[in-house]
């Protein structure tokens, strides 16, 4: 049978990758005086993992390499080997090449041979270098070695079977211990496939079967004389006994030579095996042919293989929790017991069924909205996915700048769209890079500012509403709000005399060409500014906010909603044609009639909500919309909406329901749509566009 | 057809395993580690166990000496996947109650014709 084993490359890339983190995570944590030894433990099997896998699906590279990091982590683990600083950075080290090559092996790219060279060697060094502990190592390693010797030495007898060769056949005395069946073992089985070698003849030693009372059926009382006839190797009998070595007694020779080999099997305890029973007492395993079935299934499967191939080749997968698999399951089954129920009041349908009815509805309703969670709920993964790739990153600026900083991980478990997940790990790298080299101080700038020395990096996730708050809290020098100023000035972002609030100032630095920083490092300020981070978050539907105190710290906060594929919704009507606004950003809705609407020349319309003056946008005028009643637009309702911080009003004819909507992308199915971030299909079918709240406040302005 | 529960920490060897077996008939589970299979066998009776050893939370040889304890699984055969590295490991996997093993990397094919010398 033969099996597509590409199939199964994604998981394992996927599983490295984790594997990866894990080793990474557990590498950081490791601290020198107290070596804890699970932490090593899940160490080595990480490394382990990895290399059975690559073994198993042919990447002999990655094989060779993880063989080395297990061999040195096993020393460790064993306690044959000291865990010292600069092993673990070569570990470390490790883990990056290791990661480098299997993304280059996983993007079908040759692996850089030069570095994976460089980091052998390093490994090298350290396997054979002086750390070694002295004492515990040799005894055991001399152990090893010798078990390896007498296990070697059974089969020792290669040399003589050219002329076994010519006996043709084989003379096995078989005897074994009285819980040779507690091992799974089944002499039958033994027996068969050393009939499929040649001709085989059983003699069957039942003298010393115990009287009935005494007889123990889960015991083999039983020995056996066989004789085999044929063309066959010496090692190919051994290795069918190969399992069973411990557990029988055994001498094979070779037949019609009266010289006796030396026993595959040491004897070790030569106790008279007893017994016997003509019905063999052996539990029986269950009997089965899977032969005939491999082979009319093997069309099958091998189309199923590659289909299967060709689909993990481009999608990508998503591992989910069981528990969450298992609600699924159970909501199906309700849906499935509330359809039948429907279709049973709709067989015979009267009117006095009616109650009966709008209850299954209502039900149906119920389970749909509860199996719709459920389903997005398999996309949520926890925001960890993310956050664990952070202690590596901080570990090794901090180091690399002498600062001493500590990173704090809470609410990791917070979970978030994979989508999320996937597209906000690059805007928080620069943010906390950013925190990083700007935010915390040297120790010693600390330290005069009565401030402990090792600076604090707090990294926090949490649910508010419908969105996901991401949190990056540092104790380092806060924004210097005269600082940034005169920067903007002096780049020309800003004119001299604005008068700025402290949240504005703040934004600054999101402006494209903004960097405070006197002299830019390879840490921050690598080319992708602030406002990349900013366009990001917001092209992801969030936001984000800057609070910041001189001399105490800065706090970034970003939200984001927990999903990409819903949406909160209301709907609004304009003329015949319904479009939705996201609720999030809608602050209020006010009815109003034409008069209140001031033109304000050169600047379209605005609307005076309490002393502020907003503009406004006639959704009828935006989207060409003729149909419906054109007198109603004399009075409406205008909906204020915030986008990018801005407040203004659409105009719309009247408010509809509000609901979720499934996200639809209106530039895969069609193109992109200025003002439009997307679409959705709403109950009776028709297509309603959602509104793209930033776009339109830009436009606004504009 | 026969059942048999496929343990192994790693997901991508749990899913060779399993579709290999399960492209050949037989009736598969798979469990992540030793206490989730502990769990899956006391469920129901397989007629063969695959486990690997080295996994978190309980290991193979460990597992294999809690289901021997097991009347069900007194005489199942339970074969573990071992590296070439794990001589010593054979040894303790005899001990704790192992019918055999298997040596990683190894391919379809080995596995099925390993089960075949236990099922078969």
């Amino acid at each position: 049978m033969s099996i597509d084993m590409s199939q199964f490359h994604q998981v394992f890339f996927e599983e490295c990758f984790e594997g990866l983190e894990a080793m990474e995570s557990g590498l950081l944590t490791l601290d020198m005086g107290d070596i804890d030894s699970e932490i090593i433990n899940t160490i080595f099997r990480g490394a382990h993992s990895i290399k059975g896998g690559s073994g198993t699906f042919g990447f002999t590279v990655v094989a060779e390499y993880t063989h080395i990091m297990e061999t040195l982590l096993d020393e460790m683990r064993d306690g044959r080997r000291k865990v010292t600083q600069p092993a673990v950075d070569v570990l470390l080290g490790s883990v990056d090449c290791l990661r480098e090559m299997l993304t280059a092996i996983q993007n079908e790219q040759n692996v850089n041979n030069a570095s994976v060279e460089k980091h052998k060697t390093a490994l090298e060094v350290v396997l054979n270098g002086g750390s070694v502990a002295e004492e515990p190592a040799l005894p055991v390693e001399q152990e090893f070695t010798s078990e390896e010797v007498s296990f070697n030495d059974a089969p020792d007898v290669d040399e003589e079977e050219s002329v076994e060769l010519e006996e043709q056949g084989w003379k096995i005395a078989f005897c074994p211990y009285l819980d040779l069946l507690k091992t799974g073992n089944d002499p039958v089985r033994l027996f068969r496939e050393l009939n499929e070698l040649g001709e085989l003849t059983t003699t069957v030693n039942i003298q010393d079967v115990p009287g009935f009372y005494e007889l123990d059926p889960e015991e083999c009382n039983i020995s056996w004389d066989l004789k085999v006839v044929g063309d066959i190797s010496g090692d190919e009998i051994r290795e069918i006994f190969n399992w069973v070595e411990g557990d029988c007694e055994m001498e094979i020779q070779p037949l019609a030579k009266a010289v006796k080999l030396p026993p595959v099997v040491k004897k070790i305890d030569p106790e008279p095996t007893p017994v016997i029973i003509p019905n063999n007492p052996a539990p029986k395993s269950v009997e089965v042919k899977p032969k005939p079935v491999t082979e009319t299934k093997k069309p099958d499967s091998q189309d199923s293989d590659n289909e299967a191939a060709k689909t993990t080749a481009k999608a990508s997968s998503i591992r989910v929790d069981t528990d969450k698999i298992d609600t699924l399951i159970n909501m199906v089954g309700e849906v499935v017991i509330t359809q039948s129920m429907l279709g049973l009041v709709g067989e015979n349908f009267s009117m006095d069924k009616v109650g009966q009815l709008k209850r299954g509805l209502a039900q149906l309703e119920r389970h749909t909205r509860d199996l719709q969670q459920s389903v997005m709920n398999i996309r949520m993964l926890p925001i960890s996915f993310v956050f664990s790739r952070f202690p590596r990153l901080v570990h090794d600026i901090s180091s690399k700048l002498d600062k001493k900083i500590v990173l704090k991980l809470v609410g990791e478990n917070t979970e978030v769209d994979k989508a999320v997940v996937e597209l906000i790990n690059d805007p928080l790298v620069h943010l906390i890079r950013n925190s990083l080299d700007h935010g915390i101080e040297m120790p010693a700038d600390r330290v005069a500012a009565g401030k402990p020395e090792t600076g604090t990096i707090e990294l926090k996730a949490y649910h508010r509403g419908g969105h996901i708050v991401i949190e990056i809290i540092d104790d380092g020098r806060g924004l210097d709000k005269d600082k940034l100023l005169a920067k903007a000035i002096e780049k020309g972002l800003i004119e001299e005399n604005n008068l700025l609030t402290e949240k504005q100032i703040f934004e600054l630095i999101f402006m494209p060409g903004f960097s405070t920083a006197e002299q830019l490092t390879d840490i921050s300020g690598r080319g992708v500014g602030m406002d990349v981070v900013r366009r990001n978050i917001q092209s992801l539907g969030g936001n984000i906010e800057i609070i910041s105190e001189l001399g105490k710290g800065t706090t970034i906060a970003i939200h984001l909603p927990l999903t990409l594929a819903i949406l909160d919704g209301q709907s609004v009507a304009v003329g015949d044609e319904t479009y939705i606004v996201p609720l999030v950003s809608i602050i209020e809705s006010i009815n109003i009639t034409e008069r209140m609407l001031n033109k304000v020349a050169g600047k379209g319309e605005t609307f005076r909500l309490r002393n502020e003056y907003l503009p406004v946008i006639r959704m009828r005028s935006i989207f060409n919309v003729h149909s419906g009643n054109p007198t109603k637009s004399k009075e409406g309702v205008l909906v204020v909406v915030e986008g990018q911080g801005e407040l203004c009003c659409l105009l719309v004819d009247e408010l509809l329901g509000q609901q979720q909507v499934v996200i639809k992308s209106l530039e895969a199915n069609y193109r992109r749509v200025e003002g439009v971030s997307g679409a959705t299909i709403l109950g009776d079918g028709s297509v309603a566009l959602i509104l793209d709240v930033p776009g339109l406040v830009r436009f606004s302005i504009r | 057809m026969a059942s048999i529960l496929a343990v192994d920490d790693s997901a991508s060897m749990r899913k060779m395993v399993s579709f290999t077996l399960r492209a050949a008939g037989y009736d598969v589970e798979e469990a992540v580690d030793g206490v989730d299979a502990l769990e899956k066998a006391q469920a129901r009776k397989f007629d063969c166990v695959v486990t690997d050893v080295n996994m978190p939370n309980k290991d193979g040889i460990t597992l294999i000496r809690d289901l021997r304890a097991l009347p069900d699984y007194k005489f199942i055969p339970m074969l573990m996947l071992t590296t070439e590295s794990g001589i010593e490991k054979k040894q303790e996997g005899k001990a704790a109650g192992a019918t055999g093993w298997m040596v990683k990397p190894f391919n379809p094919d080995q596995l099925l014709k390993t089960l075949l010398k236990v099922l078969g």
